[in-house]
């Protein structure tokens, strides 16, 4: 087939479709249809798909039975929803627990009635249960949506009919149109171009916005009409479903011939037909069989440290319940045994010890004991707080909504609010310690302008980075001012400048501009040097929708910039074909702009191994020409032996240019003979041609050969702009104590400065710098002698170290001054040759790290060090494919929803449009939510023991017998109505500094980092202040209330007047102590913290308001006993204030001598604002005279 | 704690009223309540506040406590131990043997009268030791029955009182069966004081627990004989004495009211009690006292809420004080946001 295409080329003329065949174009992607190992393999396991292509009545087609494309993606079905989900319901441990307390208490042994078990815990798992069937009804109607979109489908009676996604059938023949998705994967047959090739968009699939080719096989090429398909017979072999997004290996028998199909010929579900008219395909996989669902894999879960130590902490609650279960049973069994005296006499003979169950029993009291234990377990269970993961769950749901609501994270010019994918990890937010950047399209705008070059040993292009003014004012140089205002780049720092300004253009110099070079020493270099700009790329002109001018669709933006200053400096390409490309060019002679056409013979495409491109073309003049561009070091070494005399000056310049942190690219040329030409074509086909593994290395060994002897025209320099605000944000984070490493492939002088001018370096900063870039280690690298260079690797790494860890003592600790630079070549020596331990001792107490020279895994793994070697939290942040590892690794992973596609995003936890938003995300939402969570979760554990303690200082008054002191339903209420809400009004609305303050001052982000609001002193704290709290409330209520008459009509006190009287105590302690621990108190928050203890009261009415049967002991208990009592007002009031007592204090010394960051903020903001208030009267005063 | 001070960073507000709303934009829409911005206050314990709140609550406490403690000692009350006084003599070393003999135990007290009692005087038996609130005596009672006539079956908790040859025992369970016994009878100068034992109880018990068509049945017919029996003919509903009963106490030591004398007593008074002494308190070692009290509004006599109210008050002002000494002493730090800089000051908090 490959002579196929070179008998092609002279006959463009198409009469069907003016089309490019690109087959021709692409060297290496588009020819991998050949057979390979892996096809050797079908039939076997893992390759037996067979698939009969317009074949539907086939009967060994029907066999196999594959699925229609009726899509599923709901987690449930209607019949398994129920079993399911409370499956999954019950994977908790803790629902666990509580389902066995509630099937328990069915038994006996539970000291309270069973319903009040039950009914928290149907409302517990009915409401998750709830969230989770809304949640899947959603996925339930997209995926009614897609099933009932059309396709046309061919029939063999009537043609192409339209038909439902759902009914389509492996086999089938579809026709898709342009702009449409495709409904399954299908087997690409042919397009509306004639050699069977169409334009894919995946950004579904991977994000990249870029535009794919795919390609028919030839053989099927001229199946492109509808009435084609009549006696259209084939049968596909292929690989097993399975998840590789990336490969496809099968076998397409046609005509008795067997051709190799490669993921060329596939189309996947869910991207997009483009640029085609339309498509014609066979279905392959359908429904969960397509790649793309088999893609659809769960991201890994994450897990906030907050809440894994909240499972700590539940773990010293249970044991904590096991003990105090343990102290009531042994006293219990020894009460029990005590009843029946030596001589067989009844002591406390009114509970018939002579008559009982094994529960009472005397006779056996290790046994009652025992049992006794269990209902212990059951009635503490209080300890253990049911509603908190519902709480917790409910309240990250809603911090989320702010996060996403935030006005201050939106981002105008792309439209892109905040979001959160996760409300897992909110808290999180709060205690980031490290931060891992990407550098390219997170730091920098990923919007390349080209701003210098380099031609000929002359510098070009005046305008001044920002690196650049970072450099110089860190040199405290004063700027001149009239070549600011002559640089656009001036302007570009609104984003957009108005006016003449061209994106991805930012090039200023006169000499050169408005056709000015014609007059430079070096003309005809320069008109080479912007013909490789405008040649030797693989972008596609497309004229705009009004005419106006020429659009170019480009792999990426650095190649986009490159042929916009092409267009811009006079050598615009306004047509492509598949043979030619078009220019309309200034001639450096003529001084004329005349339209050329370049005979397109060869593109060697770029690749991340080769780091260079090159096009041979064949000019008007019949000269053959290789135009490449490169990286400097690929470059270098294919220039020819007796080059110019300017290299060393513009590799001078390239040197300059990546200091000012701009991306540099040599271009070069070469001008071949004919024979040479046609020599090396020959064997470049016969590269192309091979068949096998080698291939590739063949094709690529042969582009080498013709890539030498270049002669070096210049270098581009392209400058990839900082976001807005980063240097400010940084230095913020900085302040924050959050240290920062940014993770980039850049050179070493280009990472520098740019850490420059992020303000992530500083000049009073000591910069540690680690490199295996020696001269020496370059030398036995040359030679050859791996030993030799991992010895003497080693040695200078542990020097560099050592010399680094010296800066570091000499410095006294003060982390903050240190900054460690290390390239990518000597982190992978470290990680690999165990030098690790002295590495992160220094590397965590330097404030910034730049890895520079590293490659996407490299990120990954550094990622994966930090986490494990600081045990801190980390956080990625990143915006492209190439991030996905590192985002998924660190703890939090963020995603910039930039230009680079979606994929960096679909794998974050939260997603923002801008990097400077991360401030306001971490300072600001990570700095509330960490302290909402914390102080919630302090809070529950706390009012969960206040409650539950005064449950067993009660049962020490009733010997211990498993009685609990309050009516089923109070307790069974106790954590859904009387406390629940202002619980969750501080987990969502609790601010304890303003988000200006916040801002302003970052350190207040440091109870974050060093955990301080959820360290082990405070859990316990609250975990005593709540005993406190039980002691006094039930020692108070006893003692105020005894035995004496508790009413004026003289009255006692009730057992069941004593649970009344002790749980409105508990229920005003708790929510008081809720309305001190709050901050902020908007009318939600005395709403729900009044309204609690009001709900409480009115519960209590209507409740003793039931008939006796229902309501038992609670009958008319407020009315007729509590409510008359003073006692009990007065004792409520006085037990509440003194349960306060100690915490008040608690808080005021702290605060006054031992103050948080946030106290001191908080008293800072409070006085300030008195001054200006204090301010503002003066002036009013003033005034009024 | 302070007043209101609406939040002052409205940032969002301007930017959001100057750029128009795009189509189908993703912009979040900007409210008070959505940027967290509703207006707040935000209490601090700053000095003043402490200080103040500290007094506040001494101001407020030591006078409950002055009228508590008044309205307490306004009480008088009269406590007769009788357990042990009340087995002769020689006996007293196996109490048990006697309280279950058939020996008589009518026993004489004499009560002398601290105080003038103004009427009505409560007359309270107190048990020690007892605990009405053990599982497994709270639960040996049905509801049903005590209510409804036609529920004579339902006896489900309470085994072992449950059942008899004869059937059902209403009312059934250990509280019932455990009846309170021993009796009282006052004289003064030999003139008999009259205990009013009607309205004792609860009327919600009375009227809507206990039924007034359920009659006694089958009860302390048993072979183990409990405590007092009942007058089959009488409805539960008026059973006073079996009604209180049942309000089962919350602590081990409890009282129980047992009448009302409706005559006021003058200092010095001797009142001459007969007692039966018939409950059994010696197996479980509990005490038995026959309390005598009169009520102020606040009820009973107990210190405790007056001593209490002073002695929170008290520390309060105490620590309003101490808190008052110290800022005046050493006045209060600027709030400086410079002293948090961690850089600063290596070794933080």
């Amino acid at each position: 087939m490959n002579l196929d295409k070179v008998s092609d080329r002279g006959d463009m003329a198409s009469p069907r479709k003016k089309g490019i065949r690109f087959s021709r174009l692409y060297s290496f992607s588009c020819f991998r249809s050949s057979f390979r190992d892996e096809h050797s393999q079908i039939g076997l396991k893992g390759y037996s798909r067979v698939v009969y292509c317009n074949d539907p009545g086939n009967q060994e087609q029907i066999l196999p039975s594959y699925p229609k494309n009726y899509v599923s993606t709901t987690k449930y079905t209607a019949l398994n929803f129920i079993p399911k989900s409370l499956f999954e319901q019950f994977r908790r441990v803790a629902n666990i627990y509580f389902l066995v307390v509630a099937c328990v208490s069915y038994s006996p042994l539970a000291p309270y009635s069973a319903y009040s078990v039950l009914l928290p815990l149907l409302l517990v798992i009915g409401a998750t249960i709830g969230k989770e069937a809304v949640e899947d009804w959603r996925r339930k109607k997209q995926d009614i949506e897609a099933n009932n979109r059309r396709v046309k489908v061919y029939d063999k009676d009537r043609g192409f009919l339209k038909e439902r996604w759902k009914n389509l059938r492996v086999g089938d023949l579809v026709k898709v149109h342009k702009d449409e998705h495709f409904p399954a994967d299908l087997l690409l047959l042919s397009s509306s171009y004639e050699d069977g090739i169409c334009y894919v968009e995946t950004t579904n699939l991977d994000g990249e916005t870029n535009l794919k080719v795919k390609h028919a096989l030839d053989v099927t090429c001229t199946l492109n009409e509808d009435n084609s398909f009549e006696h259209f017979k084939a049968v596909i072999k292929c690989e097993d479903p399975n998840e590789d997004l990336y490969s496809f290996v099968g076998t397409l028998y046609y005509n008795d011939k067997q051709h190799p199909l490669s993921l060329q010929q596939l189309l996947l579900r869910d991207s997009k037909l483009r640029n085609t008219d339309y498509v014609y395909g066979v279905v392959v996989f359908t429904d969960h069989d397509t790649k793309v669902m088999k893609n659809s894999m769960e991201p890994p879960s994450k897990r906030s440290k907050i809440e894994r130590k909240m499972d700590k902490i539940v773990y010293v609650l249970f044991t904590l319940l096991v003990f105090v279960s343990l102290v009531g049973s042994f006293f219990f069994g020894i009460m029990t045994e005590n009843d029946i005296d030596d001589d067989g006499e009844m002591r406390r003979w009114y509970l018939r010890p002579d008559q009982t169950t094994a529960f009472f029993d005397p006779n056996n009291a290790l046994m009652a004991a025992f049992l006794h234990f269990l209902t212990g377990l059951m009635l503490y269970g209080y300890l253990i707080p049911i509603s908190l993961y519902v709480s917790i769950e409910i309240v990250k749901v809603l911090q989320v909504i702010f996060i996403n609501q935030d006005i201050n994270m939106y981002h105008e010019e792309t439209d892109g609010p905040a979001t959160a994918k996760t409300s897992n990890l909110n808290e999180e937010l709060g205690l980031v310690d490290t931060i891992l950047s990407d550098k390219t399209g997170t730091l920098t705008c990923n919007s390349m302008e080209f701003v210098k070059c380099s031609i000929a040993g002359t510098a070009y292009g005046r305008g001044l980075t920002e690196v650049e003014r970072a450099l110089a004012k860190r040199r405290g140089d004063a700027l001149d001012d009239s070549e600011v205002t002559s640089s656009a780049s001036l302007q570009s720092d609104d984003g957009m400048a108005p006016g003449e300004s061209v994106k991805g253009f930012n090039f200023y110099d006169e000499r050169v501009l408005n056709g000015q070079w014609v007059n430079e020493p070096h003309a005809d270099m320069i008109q080479k040097f912007f013909l490789v700009l405008a040649l030797c790329h693989t972008a596609i002109p497309e004229v705009d929708e009004e005419g106006k001018g020429i659009l170019y669709e480009a792999e990426s933006p650095d190649e986009a910039a490159f042929v916009i200053s092409a267009r811009e400096l006079g050598f615009e390409m306004y047509e492509r074909t598949q043979s030619h490309i078009s220019l309309r060019e200034l001639d450096h002679e003529s001084h004329q702009k005349i339209d050329r056409q370049y005979e397109l013979l060869h593109v060697l495409e770029f690749s991340s191994s080769r780091r260079r491109m090159s096009v041979i073309v064949r000019n008007v003049e019949d000269q053959l020409l290789l135009l490449s561009k490169g990286s400097d070091s690929v470059m270098l070494e294919r220039l020819s032996k007796n080059s110019q005399d300017f290299e060393d000056v513009t590799m001078e310049h390239v040197k300059r240019y990546a200091e000012a942190g701009l991306r540099t690219l040599v271009l070069a040329y070469r001008e071949l003979s004919k024979e040479e030409f046609s020599s090396w074509e020959n064997e470049f086909m016969d590269a192309k041609a091979t068949v096998g593994p080698d291939r590739d290395a063949l094709i690529e060994a042969a582009a080498d050969k013709i890539e030498r002897d270049l002669i070096l025209l210049g270098a581009t320099a392209v400058e990839d702009k900082l976001q807005k605000g980063v240097p400010e944000c940084i230095e913020r984070l900085e302040k924050a104590g959050i240290k920062i490493w940014v993770i980039t492939g850049d050179k070493m002088e280009t990472a520098i400065n740019i850490g420059f001018a992020c303000s992530l370096l500083r000049e009073d900063m000591e910069q540690i710098v680690i490199t295996l870039d020696s001269p020496e280690i370059i030398e036995l690298e040359r030679k050859g002698d791996k030993e030799a260079v991992a010895k003497a690797s080693r040695k200078s790494i542990m020097n560099q170290i050592r010399q680094g860890t010296l800066l570091l003592s000499s410095s006294g600790g003060h982390f903050s001054f240190l900054a460690l630079i290390i390239d990518g070549k000597s982190l992978s020596f470290i990680l690999s040759e165990d030098l690790e331990g002295p590495f992160w001792q220094l590397a965590v107490s330097c404030s910034s790290v730049i890895c520079c020279r590293s490659t996407p895994k490299q990120k990954a793994l550094i990622t994966r060090l930090v986490k494990k070697g600081t045990g801190r939290t980390t956080l990625a942040i990143g915006d492209g494919a190439n991030d996905v590892g590192m985002l998924q690794e660190a703890d939090i992973g963020v995603g910039i929803s930039g230009v680079e596609g979606m994929q960096a995003v679909m794998a974050s936890d939260f997603a923002i449009a801008q990097f400077r938003f991360l401030e306001r995300l971490l300072l600001v939402h990570g700095h509330w939510c960490y302290r909402r969570i914390s102080m919630m979760v302090c809070y529950f554990f706390y009012k969960n023991i206040a409650f539950g303690f005064t449950l067993f200082w009660f049962e020490a008054y009733a010997s211990f017998s498993g009685q609990p002191a309050y009516n089923d339903w109070y307790m069974s209420c106790y954590n859904v109505f009387f406390t629940s809400l202002p619980v969750i009004a501080l987990g969502v609305f609790d601010q304890d500094v303003s988000p200006r303050l916040c801002l302003k001052n970052p350190e207040l982000y440091q109870e974050g980092i060093q955990n301080m609001l959820f360290s082990w002193p405070r859990i316990l704290g609250w975990i005593l202040n709540g005993i406190i709290c039980s002691v006094v409330v039930f020692f108070f209520t006893t003692s105020s209330a005894v035995h004496q008459a508790f009413t004026g009509d003289g009255r006692v006190l009730d057992f069941e007047a004593h649970g009344v009287y002790m749980y409105t105590c508990v229920v005003w302690a708790v929510n008081c102590q809720m309305a001190l621990s709050i901050n902020y108190f908007t009318w939600m928050q005395h709403l729900v913290i009044w309204g609690s203890i009001v709900v409480w009261y009115a519960f209590l009415l209507i409740y003793g308001a039931f008939p006796p049967l229902f309501s038992t002991t609670a009958y008319q208990v407020f009315v007729e006993a509590c409510g008359p009592s003073p006692i009990f007002w007065l004792g409520t009031l006085l037990a509440v204030v003194s349960c306060l007592l100690p915490y008040v204090l608690y808080r005021t010394v702290q605060t006054e001598f031992f103050p948080m960051p946030h106290d001191i903020i908080q008293k800072w903001q409070r006085e300030t604002s008195d001054d200006r208030r204090s301010k503002l009267r003066e002036k009013d005063t003033l005034l009024c005279k | 704690m302070n007043s209101g001070t609406p939040s002052s960073s409205a940032a969002g507000a301007g930017s959001a009223d100057s750029i128009a709303p795009r189509r189908n934009s993703k912009r979040p829409k900007y409210s008070r309540f959505t940027q967290q911005e509703l207006p707040a206050c935000k209490p601090i314990l700053t000095p003043k506040w402490v200080i103040g709140t500290f007094l506040l609550v001494s101001v407020i406490f030591i006078p409950i406590g002055v009228v508590s403690l008044f309205a307490s000692r306004d009480v008088v009350e009269i406590v007769d131990r009788y357990e042990t006084e009340c087995i002769p003599e020689t006996l007293r070393n196996d109490k048990v043997g006697f309280i279950q003999s058939d020996r008589s135990k009518t026993c004489q007290r004499t009560l002398r009268v601290p105080k003038n009692m103004k009427q009505p005087i409560y007359v309270y038996y107190q048990l020690d030791n007892f605990y009405q609130n053990h599982r497994r005596y709270v639960k040996s009672r049905s509801d049903q029955q005590l209510r409804n006539n036609g529920s004579l079956q339902d006896t489900g908790p309470c085994k072992p009182e449950d059942n008899t040859a004869g059937g059902p025992i209403v009312p059934c369970g250990l509280i019932a069966w455990s009846l309170f016994n021993d009796t009282y009878g006052f004289t003064r100068n030999n003139q008999q004081l009259d205990v009013n034992k009607k309205g004792i109880s609860w009327k919600s018990d009375r009227e809507h627990k206990f039924g007034k068509n359920v009659f006694p049945r089958n009860f302390q017919s048993g072979t183990l004989k409990g405590g007092a029996t009942l007058n089959p003919n009488v409805s539960l509903s008026e059973q006073e004495d079996l009604i209180v009963w049942m309000r089962t106490a919350a602590l081990p030591t409890f009282r129980k009211l047992y009448g009302k004398i409706e005559v006021d007593l003058q200092r010095d008074d001797l009142i001459n009690v007969t007692l039966e002494n018939n409950y059994n308190t010696y197996s479980f070692s509990g005490k038995k006292k026959l309390v005598l009290s009169t009520t102020s509004w606040l009820g009973g006599k107990n210190d405790f809420v007056g001593i209490a109210y002073l002695t929170v008050g008290g520390l309060c002002f105490f620590l309003a004080l101490v808190f008052l000494l110290i800022y005046l002493i050493k006045p209060r730090q600027l709030g400086d946001p410079s002293y948090l800089s961690w850089n600063r000051n290596p070794s933080g908090h």
